[in-house]
């Protein structure tokens, strides 16, 4: 049987303390497309990718990928947190992170091998980073270690890819082979979702756009949904300020 | 040595090393104070495990032990949930609360029961030696034996779910998501601490036992690059403190579990002072290199800025620099020698003139 989305959400609604953080989220996203989430700071958008992995419980709605809750269909699924989630200071390797994005197929008490090893190494080289593969990672800069993430969610080999703040803190340079990476995983067939900051290259980088703020404003292709409107339903008055410098603030 | 001498030695080393192994884990995961918490309130746990056995060498006052280190992370988990009190704070609010209502069961209904608090806190390898067990044609003493099982069981998890604590402690999202819960590793490695601690505090006491599981892997923090190597270095430093501590004991004729946790605190603050690259020198020494490159590029820039230009002949000045760069005459002076030494600049008749080098190193630095 084929599902024509990749990802639904129906109906999702995350509380904190009562508070609601994520209000009623709705969204159909097919599949083969990169899609932008955005929204301004606190608007939820990490929250959604999580609350989608099933990292966080959300107080009601369902999340389905190809058809089936997430739990059965962890092996569709890559995931590349923020950066800034992890200890750059841990004891090991590149190659080795790479590695991890293998040991959910792995799965309990199967050690990574030399075939593990081998996919590794060639995620690295996609990245252009094997010349780096044994390099302690608390010597990456900010690029190389987005590039070092990317790596470990292409080693997954999964269908559908959610990465949070792809983009953060990274040189002109990655930035653009991030983007090349992304276009590649689309012309394969795989659906990105992404959470996305700058407003300006929504256009050129992404064919869908998921505006939301608590709770969804608009979600679609990037001509119907990426509006003034929506922008200002979304921004609010900050949206003037946000086309102009972009914005590299992080959510908390 | 005698055999007795070994023995003690033996227990030692035995303890230090299954000590260290999950301590790598608590110092990587930033939770090296739940070490301290546990082996304090495993005591209740004993206690009350006690009452219900009537022994003292029940296996029931290990699950005992266990089990209530589990509830201190547990109450120190929800109390840090509320939002109302830190970590920290929430581990110093749960460990003296339940570590004194042991001491109190201790001092009303177990009086006269081998249970004093100073064993508690101090351990007596001394005399660990004496309360002996024999097994497979061996006689050794039954500390021996409880803490090679607990080495063992130890080496055994860890080496079973080395890919599973890397990847929870290294990225306990990616974790999740893959469907490696973090509860589970969370609370198995909080168990295997619990459990060391309780067959480790007989020997050694519980304070020291904080400063085997947090001494040794903290060291090789900094000595290693690699998280096995962090592993197998940690138990051969915490085998080395052990061994050393015994004979500063010896020569100092002094409580052999307090010289042991003293040695550990040595090779700590030796590797703290030297490791290679994460030294406390190696830190001073880069920082003071850096401080040199950057003058002397700040240095180059400023030549460059005013280079071919009007005022080139008042800016570039030796005497002028110091002042205007706001650098102190020694300082000033010690960056030009250490240019011109590296070629980045020459003097031409009181004036400094930029290298083709030194050009190189100012538009690098400004490109970059």
């Amino acid at each position: 049987m084929t599902y024509t989305y990749a990802i639904e959400v129906e109906d999702l609604t995350l509380a904190y303390e009562e508070k609601p953080v994520l209000w009623d989220i709705d969204l159909h996203v097919p599949e083969g497309i990169l899609m932008a989430i955005m929204g301004p700071n606190g608007a939820g958008k990490t929250t959604l990718i999580k609350s989608i992995l099933g990292l966080l419980t959300p107080a009601a709605g369902t999340v389905r990928i190809y058809g089936r809750p997430y739990r059965e269909q962890r092996h569709l699924v890559a995931y590349v947190p923020q950066r800034g989630s992890v200890d750059w200071d841990f004891p090991t390797s590149v190659l080795d992170v790479v590695m991890m994005g293998r040991y959910g197929s792995l799965g309990w008490l199967r050690r990574p091998g030399l075939k593990e090893r081998e996919l590794a190494l060639e995620a690295l080289n996609k990245v252009d980073m094997s010349h780096l593969a044994h390099r302690q990672i608390s010597q990456l800069s900010g690029g190389q270690q987005q590039r070092t993430f990317l790596a470990r969610a292409l080693v997954q080999d999964a269908r559908v890819y959610f990465m949070d703040e792809p983009f953060q803190g990274v040189d002109a340079t990655t930035e653009r082979a991030i983007v090349d990476l992304l276009k590649e995983l689309r012309a394969q067939g795989k659906t990105v979702v992404a959470v996305h900051h700058d407003l300006q290259t929504v256009p050129e980088y992404f064919d869908w756009v998921t505006l939301i703020n608590v709770h969804r404003i608009a979600s679609g292709p990037v001509v119907e949904v990426f509006t003034e409107d929506n922008l200002r339903l979304a921004y609010g008055g900050r949206v003037g300020f946000l086309t102009h410098s972009g914005d590299d603030g992080r959510e908390r | 040595m005698t055999q007795l001498q070994i023995e003690i030695q033996l227990i030692g080393i035995v303890t230090a090393v299954a000590c260290a192994l999950p301590g790598v884990f608590l110092v990587l995961r930033q939770v090296a104070m739940m070490s301290d918490a546990i082996s304090h309130t495993v005591l209740l746990g004993i206690v009350i495990a006690f009452f219900i056995a009537g022994s003292l060498e029940s296996p029931l006052l290990i699950v005992g032990a266990a089990m209530m280190g589990v509830v201190t992370i547990s109450l120190v988990e929800m109390l840090v949930n509320t939002r109302l009190v830190k970590q920290d704070a929430a581990i110093g609010l749960v460990f003296p609360a339940l570590f004194s209502v042991a001491v109190i069961l201790i001092s009303r209904y177990a009086g006269n029961v081998h249970l004093d608090v100073d064993t508690v806190l101090m351990g007596e390898l001394a005399f660990a030696a004496f309360d002996r067990w024999q097994g497979w044609g061996l006689d050794l003493p039954r500390s021996l034996w409880l803490m090679s099982v607990v080495l063992l069981l130890n080496g055994l998890l860890i080496g079973l779910f080395y890919k599973e604590l890397k990847l929870a402690t290294f990225d306990t999202g990616l974790a999740a998501a893959l469907g490696f819960s973090s509860v589970l590793i969370h609370y198995g490695l909080m168990t295997v601490v619990s459990v060391t601690a309780v067959a480790a505090f007989e020997a050694v006491g519980s304070i020291l036992v904080v400063a085997l599981m947090i001494g040794p892997p903290a060291a090789a923090y900094l000595l290693t690059d690699r998280l096995s190597h962090m592993l197998g270095l940690s138990g051969v430093l915490a085998a080395t403190g052990a061994v050393g501590g015994y004979w500063m004991a010896r020569w100092l004729d002094a409580n052999i579990a307090g010289s042991m946790a003293v040695m550990v605190g040595l090779i700590f603050m030796v590797s703290f002072l030297l490791a290679p690259r994460r030294g406390l020198l190696a830190l001073v020494w880069r920082r003071r290199r850096q401080r040199w490159e950057f003058a002397q590029t700040a240095l180059t820039i400023h030549l460059l800025n005013h280079e071919g230009k009007p005022e080139a002949a008042r800016e570039n000045r030796v005497t002028h620099l110091q002042e205007h760069l706001r650098w102190k005459k020694d300082f000033a002076g010690q960056v030009i020698r250490r240019a011109e030494a590296g070629a980045l600049v020459v003097r031409k008749n009181g004036y400094l003139v930029l290298t083709e080098n030194g050009r190189l190193l100012a538009n690098k630095a400004m490109t970059h």
